[in-house]
C-alpha cells in the first residue's frame, strides 16, 4: 500500500531525468500519483483538490522550467505547500495574562481527549505551572474515574465533584471548577469534556455552554490521526460549532499517515500545537509541521528518489554541510561503533529488505555477505586507538601488522581503507544535495549506494551522513519492529515525530 | 433482521415451549429430558475424557464435541453414548439436545446511516463525480474507481438513466459486494460456552460496544460473562464493570492492579464454564496495531483462551470515522488475533465507514455488527442491503 507511491513516483521520476526539463504532461503524471498518495494518507478530497492546483501553477511558472532538476523542484514545492498549509511555524500555548489559563479540551469520542489532559498536565507541571485536571465529562462510563487515576499518574489535583455517568452538569463542574482554581492559585486549567459527534446538537450546545462558563483561553479540538475523509466534516462542525483556538493530533505512534491533520489544519486555518504519540504520560510534544508534511506524503522515500535523480548540487548549500560534516569527523572508531550496533539489531539483511522501496535492491541485498562486517571488524581491531582516528598513519608496515593480526590480507586492509575514504567522500557527496534540511532524508540514503556488494564499508559511511547513522538506523529498526521508541528525541527523524512512517 | 436463530444452554426451570421455532428443533429438544441430568451439575472438568466418546460418534456432521461438557463419570457418561444412534437418524440436528433456541430482539441500524448524496446531488449526467463521492466516504481510492466502473457497465447493459435506476444500481453494486454467507455471529454451533474476543485500536469503542452486545445477549436470555481483560487503560475495568452491571452480565476482572490480561482472559473462561455460562465477551486494552509487543500480548490472549474453550468469534471494532489505516488495522489484527468479524462503531456521525468495503474485498473479513450511538440499543447486526440503501437514499 505505501510502498507503490515510491515505486510509481520512481517511473514518474525515470521519465522526468531522461527529459531533462519537464513538461506539463509531465507534471501531470507526478501529480496524479501526488494526488493518490494524499488520499491514501486521509487527506480530504477537496483539499487535495485545491493543494494540486496550487502545485501546478507553481510547478508550471518558471522557478520550475528552468531549474536543473525539475523533479526535485516539484517535490520540493509540495512540500514546501504542505509545511505551509499545516502551519509554517509552531504556534505555542496561549496563556493568560491573569491566571489561571483556561483550556478546554473538545473531540469526537475516542479521540484521547481524557489521556491528552494528563500529558498536557504533566506537561505543564514539568514546566513549572501548577495544573488542575476538571472531570466535565459526566457522559462516559468511568470517565471522571479515568482522569482522577491519570491526575494521580501525573500528579495533577482533579477537580471532580460529580461522579459522572450520566449525574451531574458539566456546566455546572466546569464553572464552579474555575472558581476552585481562583482560590487555590492553580495557574492552569484543563476541563475535561465529554465526546461529542459533531451533529449532536444538543451535546454541541452543551460545550458552548461550557465554553462561555469558563472563557477559556484555548479551546483545543483533538481528533485522532487515523481519521479518514470525514475529518473536514468533524472539523467544521466544532469550528462552528463550540468554536476552537488549536488543534491535538494523537495516536500519532500508529502508523497512519495522518493526513486529517492536513485537512483539519485546512478546514478550519487553526494551527494544530501538539502532537500526543504514545500511551505513556511523556508521549506528548509540540507539532513540527514539516515532520508532518514528510509523513504524509511519505517522504523518507520521496527524497531517495529525488537523490537519485539529482545530479547537480547547490554549490553553496553543499560547502555548508561540508563544514559541518568535517566538524563532526567521521573516523574508523565510529565505522566500528556503528558497525556493532547494527549488529546488535540481527541480520543487516533482513532489517534493510523491509524498509520502504527497498524491493529494488533485493537482488543486491542477496549477494550481500553479513561475514564481511565480521572481517572488518577484525581488521578494525587490529589497529591501535590512533590509526583507527587518523587512518592516515596506516603506512605499508602498520598495514601489514594489521593484516596479521587480523588473519587478512594488506589487501583486504587496503581495500577496507579506501572504502572508509570512499564512504567520508560519500557523506560529503551526499551532503551536498542538500537534502538534510529536509526531514526525511535519513530515511534511505543508504540503500541507494548498497549495490556494491562488498561495498558495505562505503554504505555504512554513506548512511552516517546524518552524523549518527547507527542511532538513525537503531530508530529504524524499532520502528520496523514496531517498539515503542521511547521518548529520545528523534532529530532529523524521517517520519514525523520520529515514528513510523 | 429475522431469522438469527442461535442455540444457548437450557436452564433448568426453562419452560421447553421456548422452543417452538422450528419443528425439526422441536424434536430435537425432546430428548432433552433423557440428557438433562448429565448436564446440571457435573460442569466441573476439563473435556478430558470425553474424547473418545466422541469418537464412537459415527456421524460426522455433528460439531466434534457434541457435548459441552458431559465428560465426567463414566456411569453419567455411557447413557450419552447409547443415545447417539437415536439421534444420529435426523440428519439436521445442529444444536445439542441441552440447547434451547433463541432469537435476539430486533435491532436496526437504518437511523445511522447517513446518505452519500447529503452534501453533493446525484447527478445522473456525471457519474466520475460519483468516483469522488465516494472517496469521500472513505471508500479509497481504487475500491472507488472499481465501484464506479461496475455501476456504468451495468447501467450500460440495462439502459438505466435516471437517478433512481442508477442509484439501485450503485446499492447493488455495493451490497453484493458486502454480503456474506457468514455475516451471523458464530452462535450456532452448540459448543458452549461461546468465546467472543474484542480487539481494535485505542479509542474505537469497544468497550461500548461489549456492554451493548452483552445486554443485547442478556436481553435474549443468555447468560453472558463479560473478562475485563483491559488491564492497561486508566479505569477501564470500572468502565466495563458498569455496563456489566446494566447489562446484567457478570464481571470477572482482574485481581491485582495490572495484571496480565492473559490471565484474566483465562480466569473468565474458566469461571463461565464453572458458572455454566453461554458466552463470555473479552474485553481488551486498545492497541496499535504497528506495536508488535502489543500485538504479541494479543497473540498470547487469544491462545491462553483457546486452552480452555475454542473462541467463537474475534470481532475488531472499527470507528467508522477510520480512513484507509483501517485496512492496516484490520490486516494486522487479522494476523494475530485471527478476526472473524467487524462491528463498525459511531455510524451515527457524518463518517460512512466506507473503509470497510475495501477489508472485506482484500481481506474477506464481514462486518457482523454496527453501533449507531451511545444508548445501549443502539446497536444491530449489519445488513448489507439496508447499508447500501441508506448510503445511496
Amino acid at each position: 500500500m505505501f510502498g507503490n507511491l515510491s515505486d510509481r513516483l520512481v517511473e514518474t521520476f525515470k521519465n522526468l531525468r531522461s527529459k531533462g526539463k519537464l513538461s506539463p504532461a509531465d507534471i501531470d503524471a507526478t501529480l496524479r500519483e501526488i494526488r493518490r498518495a494524499l488520499l491514501e494518507a486521509d487527506v480530504a478530497l477537496d483539499v487535495v483538490k485545491a493543494f494540486v492546483n496550487a502545485v501546478r501553477d507553481r510547478a508550471l511558472g518558471d522557478e520550475v522550467s528552468k531549474a536543473l532538476n525539475p523533479a526535485q523542484q516539484v517535490v520540493q514545492i509540495v512540500n514546501e505547500e504542505l509545511v505551509a498549509i499545516l502551519g509554517g511555524e509552531q504556534r505555542k500555548l496561549a496563556f493568560a495574562k491573569n491566571p489561571p489559563t483556561v483550556i478546554m479540551l473538545a473531540g469526537l469520542q475516542g479521540s484521547g481527549k481524557t489521556t491528552l489532559a494528563g500529558k498536557l498536565a504533566k506537561w505543564l507541571k514539568d514546566q513549572g505551572q501548577t495544573p488542575l485536571l476538571v472531570a466535565a465529562d459526566l457522559q462516559r462510563p468511568n470517565a471522571v474515574n479515568q482522569l482522577q487515576v491519570v491526575g494521580e499518574r501525573v500528579g495533577v489535583p482533579v477537580f471532580a465533584p460529580e461522579p459522572g455517568n450520566g449525574v451531574g452538569n458539566p456546566v455546572k463542574v466546569s464553572k464552579d471548577s474555575i472558581k476552585h482554581a481562583t482560590q487555590k492559585m492553580f495557574s492552569v486549567v484543563i476541563v475535561d469534556t465529554a465526546g461529542r459527534l459533531g451533529v449532536d446538537e444538543e451535546m454541541m450546545q452543551q460545550a458552548i455552554d461550557i465554553r462561555k462558563a469558563v472563557d477559556p483561553d484555548e479551546v483545543l479540538f483533538v481528533i485522532d490521526s487515523m481519521v479518514g475523509q470525514d475529518a473536514v466534516n468533524v472539523a467544521k462542525a466544532f469550528e462552528d460549532g463550540v468554536g476552537i483556538t488549536g488543534v491535538v493530533l494523537t495516536k500519532l505512534d500508529g502508523d497512519a499517515r495522518g493526513g486529517a491533520a492536513l485537512s483539519v489544519a485546512s478546514v478550519t486555518g487553526k494551527p494544530i500545537i501538539f502532537a500526543s504519540n504514545g500511551e505513556g504520560m511523556d508521549a506528548f510534544e509540540p507539532f513540527y509541521p514539516d515532520r508532518m508534511a514528510s509523513r504524509i506524503l511519505d517522504m523518507g522515500d520521496v527524497l531517495t528518489l529525488i537523490e537519485q535523480t539529482q545530479k547537480n548540487f547547490d554549490e553553496a548549500e553543499a560547502r555548508a554541510m561540508a563544514e559541518k560534516l568535517a566538524k563532526d569527523t567521521f573516523t574508523l572508531e565510529d565505522f566500528l561503533d556503528q558497525m556493532q550496533q547494527l549488529r546488535k539489531m540481527g541480520s543487516l539483511k533482513s532489517m534493510l529488505a523491509m524498509m520502504p522501496g527497498a524491493g529494488q535492491m533485493r537482488a543486491q541485498l542477496d549477494q550481500f555477505d553479513e561475514r564481511e562486517i565480521d572481517r572488518t571488524e577484525a581488521i578494525i581491531r587490529s589497529m591501535t586507538p590512533a590509526e583507527r582516528r587518523q587512518p592516515k598513519l596506516l603506512n605499508g608496515s602498520r598495514r601489514s601488522r594489521i593484516a596479521k593480526g587480523s588473519g587478512m590480507t594488506v589487501t583486504d586492509v587496503n581495500s577496507l581503507v579506501n572504502r572508509f575514504e570512499q564512504a567520508a567522500k560519500m557523506m560529503k557527496t551526499v551532503a551536498k544535495g542538500g537534502v538534510p534540511q529536509l526531514p526525511g532524508m535519513p530515511n534511505m540514503p543508504g540503500m541507494g549506494s548498497f549495490g556494491g556488494g562488498k561495498s558495505k564499508g562505503k554504505d555504512k559511511g554513506k548512511k552516517s551522513k546524518s552524523g549518527n547513522p547507527a542511532k538513525r538506523a537503531a530508530e529504524e529498526a524499532a520502528r520496523l519492529s514496531g517498539q515503542k521508541p521511547g521518548s529520545a528525541p528523534t532529530e532529523g527523524s524521517g517520519s514525523a515525530f520520529g515514528l513510523g512512517n | 433482521m429475522a431469522g438469527f436463530l442461535f442455540w444457548k444452554k437450557k436452564r433448568k426451570d426453562e419452560p421447553e415451549a421456548v422452543v417452538e421455532t422450528t419443528a425439526e428443533v422441536a424434536e430435537v429438544a425432546e430428548p432433552v429430558a433423557v440428557i438433562e441430568p448429565v448436564v446440571v451439575e457435573p460442569v466441573v472438568e476439563p473435556v478430558v475424557e470425553t474424547e473418545p466418546e466422541i469418537e464412537i460418534a459415527p456421524e460426522p456432521e455433528i460439531e466434534p464435541e457434541p457435548e459441552p461438557e458431559p465428560e465426567i463419570e463414566p456411569i453419567v457418561v455411557e447413557p450419552i453414548v447409547e443415545l447417539e444412534p437415536e439421534i444420529e437418524p435426523e440428519p439436521e440436528i445442529e444444536p445439542e439436545p441441552e440447547l434451547v433456541a433463541v432469537e435476539l430482539p430486533k435491532r436496526s441500524a437504518r437511523k445511522g446511516i447517513r446518505s452519500l448524496f447529503s452534501r453533493i446531488k446525484f447527478d445522473p449526467e456525471n457519474l466520475d463525480e460519483l468516483e469522488d463521492i465516494l472517496i469521500q466516504a472513505d471508500f479509497g481510492v481504487d475500491a472507488s474507481v472499481s465501484i464506479v466502473e461496475e455501476v456504468k457497465t451495468r447501467a450500460k447493459k440495462s439502459g438505466a438513466e435516471t437517478e433512481a435506476e442508477l442509484k439501485a444500481i450503485l446499492a447493488a453494486v455495493i451490497a453484493e459486494s458486502l454480503e456474506r454467507e457468514d455475516k451471523a455471529l458464530n452462535l450456532s454451533d452448540g459448543k458452549l460456552p461461546y468465546v467472543f474476543l474484542v480487539v481494535g485500536v485505542n479509542g474505537v469503542g469497544k468497550t461500548t460496544t461489549i456492554g451493548k452486545l452483552a445486554n443485547w445477549l442478556t436481553e435474549g436470555e443468555w447468560s453472558v460473562v463479560i473478562g475485563a481483560a483491559d488491564t492497561f487503560r486508566a479505569a477501564a475495568v470500572q468502565q466495563v464493570a458498569t455496563w456489566a452491571e446494566r447489562a446484567g452480565a457478570t464481571l470477572i476482572g482482574p485481581k491485582t492492579e495490572g495484571q496480565d490480561p492473559a490471565s484474566v482472559a483465562f480466569e473468565s473462561v474458566e469461571a463461565a464454564i464453572k458458572q455454566d455460562a453461554d458466552i463470555v465477551i473479552v474485553d481488551t486494552a486498545g492497541r496499535l496495531q504497528n506495536k508488535t509487543d502489543l500485538m504479541v500480548e494479543l497473540d498470547k490472549i487469544r491462545r491462553v483462551i483457546e486452552k480452555q474453550a475454542a473462541i467463537s468469534e474475534v470481532l475488531l471494532v472499527l470507528d467508522a470515522t477510520t480512513g484507509q489505516n483501517g485496512l492496516a488495522q484490520a490486516k494486522a489484527f487479522a494476523e494475530v488475533a485471527k478476526v472473524t468479524g467487524v462491528v463498525l462503531t459511531k455510524l451515527d456521525g457524518t463518517a460512512k465507514g466506507g473503509i470497510v468495503f475495501s477489508i472485506q474485498r482484500e481481506l474477506g473479513i464481514p462486518v457482523k455488527l454496527v453501533g449507531v450511538g451511545e444508548g445501549i440499543n443502539d446497536f444491530a447486526f449489519f445488513d448489507a442491503q439496508e447499508f447500501a440503501n441508506g448510503l445511496v437514499s
